[in-house]
């Protein structure tokens, strides 16, 4: 017999943790069933909406940031899947996730905050970590950027002259300490955390002994000159980042941000960390580290009318979960919530439709940053996130998808993924409780 | 004489930077002007076989004999930039036996050291060859990289005192009283290192001879002084696979056909190729169907192949040439000999050598003829040493010492920049600054990029192909912004800005060919990190129009203390979760 719930959600990322609190938050008994860790760790643990409207292409100039990503909303093409959410349903699963990610800022105002990023520019996001929020570029404080010799992901002197550059309104410097304590040349990022977090000992120059915190500070405050606040890679603690950001904050007499990095980021895991917790909390039932291979329809007369289980795999044996609703939030191309080859494109769980073209000669653009169709490949849904075959009609009444495994939308290009992915997985989970009762 | 002669040599590939050192080393004045990097044109997109010989055994035994020589000297000159991988010829039971009993006996009459081996014996070496290979031949194929072979002929010019001027692109031929004096060229940034953002300009460089070794260009630089050179560029497609699947040259044993080959380079393995004349060696189409071929045909030697992951494709010209009263209909036809044209004797053009057509391999051998010519042109009497004389980084090539300690690097990375390096390595990687890794898929440290910097100057794809950094499975999606953070010691931020969006470009251009499945998915990962996590794609500092920044959330009110809190509403907000949704 299969394991029953009420809800399944196919997904452990943004969306799927998105949809199974809603549902569980609906009343509904719910399943999490998540293959790989979330791509959270690939992501800047920035939080966007909407920073860009798609139809401005990179390369013309026009189409700065978005400064109302809610008002521009209702402007999106009608196979947007914000345009499946609305307004409110956005504005209702931000509210959600400023109360389970509460180390989150920005949900003071409807407006864009434009963060520094690693490689030196600033980019428009909706949420950003408390750790973040002493570096928005709109502040006019004078900054100091400080990288670490080894960590080749920052280089402060670089961002800092990139900054000025884009036009930020502060003077801005960047300065390249060592770190304090043997790191190798190639320490992880979370080597970095861990050091910090334990405070731990480290050797000085002079043979003595000192707490990595003060040994940072003491490294960085010959560089400080008039700067009004100081900026570090994000590696400022794993487990209690508040705390180390506190210390130098004490230490060096100004406040102290992170700038957000590229993969492996702590922000990103910081926040799959306050997702869990908040998911544990629901009491979503949650079954990890293996993928979700297949599906039963229904037996009905109607056999491809609903999804009767989903099976993972584990160890060469499949396992069935039922259910009643099912939620799909297996990610884009990335997460492999789509896949490929070199004939076509496809949703690998339910086989569900993806519209692409016959031709792979035309699923890319020529320009790097052009408009690519790859990166609108995803399922099309109706207005109640229910995936689309060629017809036009509901693949099954009772699965909706979420997040990244969405198609019509360039989340690269807009800076939406995040806010696509909260959304909608909010809207699916909610309507799958809905339907259960 | 009354002054050393003055010799213009024009192509920075394989040939050109092989005559400009030969020449060099023989006492000339030489200036090498190339319109890209080194390597820009058909060095730089081929699969880098080093020939044993093998595939000319039956077809032309002239150049199978040169192939096995020239294979022999580069093996000694060029240590660092040679892998001993040996070669394998296979044959399916739909190949013909005769041909194999000729392709041996070719080998043999060419003294080419060649065994048979069952189907089970040449399975033991590459356990990917398919089930129903039944016989090969080993042969002493191997793999050469072309870009360190080229970088490493073009620093020996410059140490024997040649001036190396890439991103000069000749514009014309000087041609006075009916003979060529000299180039006129455009230097992309000036002369010297290849700066982005300098601004360029003209430059006329006066020569007493002018070798034109610019391959399946030379037509266009004929066209200049008005004679006809007859290049007929051939397209070949070539496809990156991510990792070997076979660690020998793979080759068929058929009489020709396309897609008859893999060979392993670095982590990589290169499928090739095809041969399809074209107009145009700048601007010609790159089409699906010839990925394709390459992967369906070549899974009939080595059947994981069909379910691989490609990184990229890309495509070379050959610089095919035939004299005029030949007239092969087909490229496949067209000799692989090289041609000395001598343009006083051919045209009455005194002052300028075309050389055309031949083989990478046998790079050194035509550069010892063109400059045999151009001394007894001079009445110079110097002995060809470049036979002799070991490339530099291949001077006393010991990568058996331990480098890994001595520059705190870990194996594999010590290990393949020792490689990479030759007997460069003290030099380059004994820093005084920590040696972090740049690029983690190819294993390349900091040291090795800051010294390609000094060679090439702000052009990071100059640096791409002297360290291979971004050549690997993510294609320059973790490490673009990396390589770009290294220039930023010794450039301004906008030039360092212009090469990093160069590079980003370049590497994009052939991971066009092979976005399906992995790679599609590498690809969008790439895209997501350059354009969301960076906002690479919308870069404010790029815009015509100044970021109103003042219209934008500009922190929380207490961001001054942005641990305890944002607004004052959402401080002490419960974290369980809440389950009151029921």
């Amino acid at each position: 017999m299969a394991i029953e719930s009420e809800v399944v959600v196919v997904g452990g990322g943004l969306a799927g943790g998105f949809a199974a609190l809603a549902a569980a938050r609906g009343g509904a008994d719910v399943r999490l069933l998540s293959y790989k860790q979330s791509t959270l760790a690939q992501a800047s643990g920035l939080v966007d909406v909407l920073g860009y409207p798609p139809d401005g292409a990179a390369s013309d100039g026009d189409g700065g940031p978005v400064v109302d990503p809610y008002a521009a909303i209702p402007d999106l093409p009608d196979d947007h899947p914000y345009r499946a959410v609305g307004v409110d349903g956005v504005r209702e699963a931000m509210a959600v996730f400023d109360e389970v990610a509460d180390r989150y800022r920005g949900a003071h105002t409807d407006r864009n905050a434009l963060l520094p990023t690693h490689g030196g520019t600033v980019k428009p996001t909706a949420r950003y970590p408390a750790g973040a929020a002493a570096g928005v570029a709109s502040d006019d404080r004078d900054a100091l950027l400080v990288g670490f010799e080894r960590l080749v992901d920052f280089d402060a002197p670089h961002a800092a002259v990139h900054l000025e550059n884009a036009g930020v309104p502060f003077e801005v410097e960047g300065a390249t300490v060592a770190f304090p304590g043997d790191l190798a040349a190639d320490a992880k990022v979370t080597r970095y955390a861990k050091l910090l977090d334990e405070d731990a000992p480290v050797e000085t120059r002079s043979g003595g002994q000192r707490r990595a915190r003060d040994a940072l500070a003491a490294a960085v405050e010959t560089h400080l000159g008039g700067a009004e606040r100081v900026g570090f890679p994000a590696v400022l603690g794993d487990d209690d980042p508040g705390a180390v950001r506190e210390s130098l904050e004490s230490a060096l007499g100004v406040p102290v941000f992170e700038v957000p990095m590229g993969p492996p980021s702590l922000p990103g895991l910081r926040l799959e960390d306050d997702l869990y917790a908040a998911l544990d909390a629901a009491g979503v039932s949650m079954e990890t580290g293996n993928p979700v291979v297949d599906y039963e329809p229904d037996g009905g007369a109607d056999a491809a009318g609903r999804v009767a289980s989903v099976s993972i795999d584990r160890n060469g044996a499949k396992i069935p979960f039922a259910a009643d609703q099912f939620v799909l939030a297996t990610g884009g191309l990335v997460g492999k919530g789509v896949g490929s080859d070199r004939e076509g494109v496809e949703e690998p769980v339910f086989d569900c439709h993806v519209p692409h073209a016959a031709d792979r000669y035309e699923w890319f653009d020529t320009d790097a940053f052009g408009d690519h169709p790859f990166a609108r490949f995803g399922v099309p849904t109706d207005g109640d996130l229910r995936p689309l075959d060629a017809d036009g009609d509901p693949e099954f009444g009772n699965l909706r998808a979420a997040g990244s495994v969405l198609g019509g939308y360039d989340f690269a290009a807009e800076k939406s993924g995040s806010g696509v992915s909260i959304a909608t997985g909010h809207a699916a989970g909610a309507a799958a409780a809905e339907a259960v009762r | 004489m009354a002054s050393t002669p003055h010799i213009a040599v024009l192509g920075g590939g394989s040939t050109g930077s092989g005559v400009a050192r030969d020449l060099a080393m023989r006492g000339f004045d030489v200036t090498l002007v190339e319109q890209g990097n080194l390597t820009h044109g058909t060095t730089g997109r081929m699969h880098g076989l080093l020939h044993s010989g093998g595939r000319y055994a039956v077809s032309d035994q002239s150049s199978a004999r040169e192939c096995i020589e020239e294979n022999r000297v580069l093996r000694d000159i060029a240590a660092h930039c040679v892998e001993e991988t040996g070669g394998l010829f296979v044959k399916r039971p739909e190949d013909s036996e005769a041909y194999f009993r000729e392709k041996l006996a070719g080998c043999e009459a060419c003294g080419i050291p060649a065994e048979v081996l069952s189907g089970r014996e040449a399975r033991a070496m590459e356990p990917h060859l398919a089930e129903d290979i039944d016989r090969a031949i080993h042969v002493p194929d191997g793999a050469v990289d072309p870009f360190r072979l080229v970088v490493a002929n073009a620093a020996s010019a410059v140490e024997h005192g040649a001036r190396v001027e890439t991103h000069s692109e000749v514009t014309d031929l000087l041609v006075e009283d009916g003979e060529v004096v000299g180039v006129e060229v455009e230097h992309a940034s000036g002369p010297g290192l290849r700066v982005h953002g300098t601004e360029g300009g003209r430059e006329e460089i006066r020569a007493d001879h002018v070798v034109n070794a610019t391959g399946a260009w030379a037509g266009q630089i004929g066209d200049m002084a008005g004679v006809d050179i007859e290049v007929r560029p051939s397209k070949g497609v070539m496809t990156i696979m991510n990792v070997r699947q076979v660690d020998t040259v793979i080759n068929r044993c058929r009489p020709k056909g396309d897609a008859d080959i893999v060979v392993p380079h670095e982590t990589t393995a290169i499928l090739g190729t095809t041969d399809e004349e074209v107009d145009d060696p700048e601007d010609y189409p790159e089409e699906q169907w010839e990925v394709d071929m390459m992967i369906d045909t070549l899974s009939e030697l080595i059947p994981m192949l069909e379910e691989a992951r490609t990184i990229r494709s890309f495509w070379g010209v050959r610089p095919l040439y035939e004299p005029p009263d030949v007239g092969s209909e087909d490229p496949t036809d067209i000799t692989r000999d090289f041609f000395l044209l001598d343009h006083d004797d051919r045209d009455d053009l005194p002052g300028m050598t075309s050389i055309v057509g031949g083989k990478f391999t046998t790079y050194r051998m035509m550069a010892e003829q063109i400059a045999d010519h151009v001394c007894d042109r001079f009445g110079v009497e110097a002995a060809c040493r470049t036979a002799d004389v070991p490339l530099p980084g291949s001077e006393d090539f010991d990568v058996l010492r331990d480098y890994m300690d001595e520059f705190g690097l870990q194996s594999p990375i010590g290990r393949r920049s020792v490689e990479r390096l030759g007997s460069r390595a003290e030099a380059v990687l004994d820093t005084d600054g920590p040696n972090p890794v740049v690029c983690n898929c190819e294993g390349v440290t900091r040291a090795e990029v800051q010294d390609a910097i000094e060679g090439s100057g702000s052009d990071l794809n100059a640096v791409r192909i002297r360290t291979r950094a971004t050549m690997g499975n993510c294609q320059g999606g973790f490490c673009a912004h990396r390589l770009a953070g290294e220039l930023e010691d010794s450039y301004d931020e906008p030039t360092v800005r212009e090469a990093w969006d160069e590079l980003l470009q370049e590497r994009w251009k052939g991971q066009r060919h092979a976005l399906w499945g992995q790679q599609l998915s590498q690809a969008m990962l790439n895209y997501a990190l350059h354009a969301t996590t960076q906002n690479r794609d919308r870069d404010p500092a790029d815009a015509d129009e100044p970021v109103d920044f003042a219209a934008f959330d500009d922190g929380p009110s207490d961001a001054v203390d942005g641990h305890s809190g944002g607004s004052a509403d959402d401080t002490g907000v419960a974290t369980d979760g809440g389950r009151d949704g029921d």
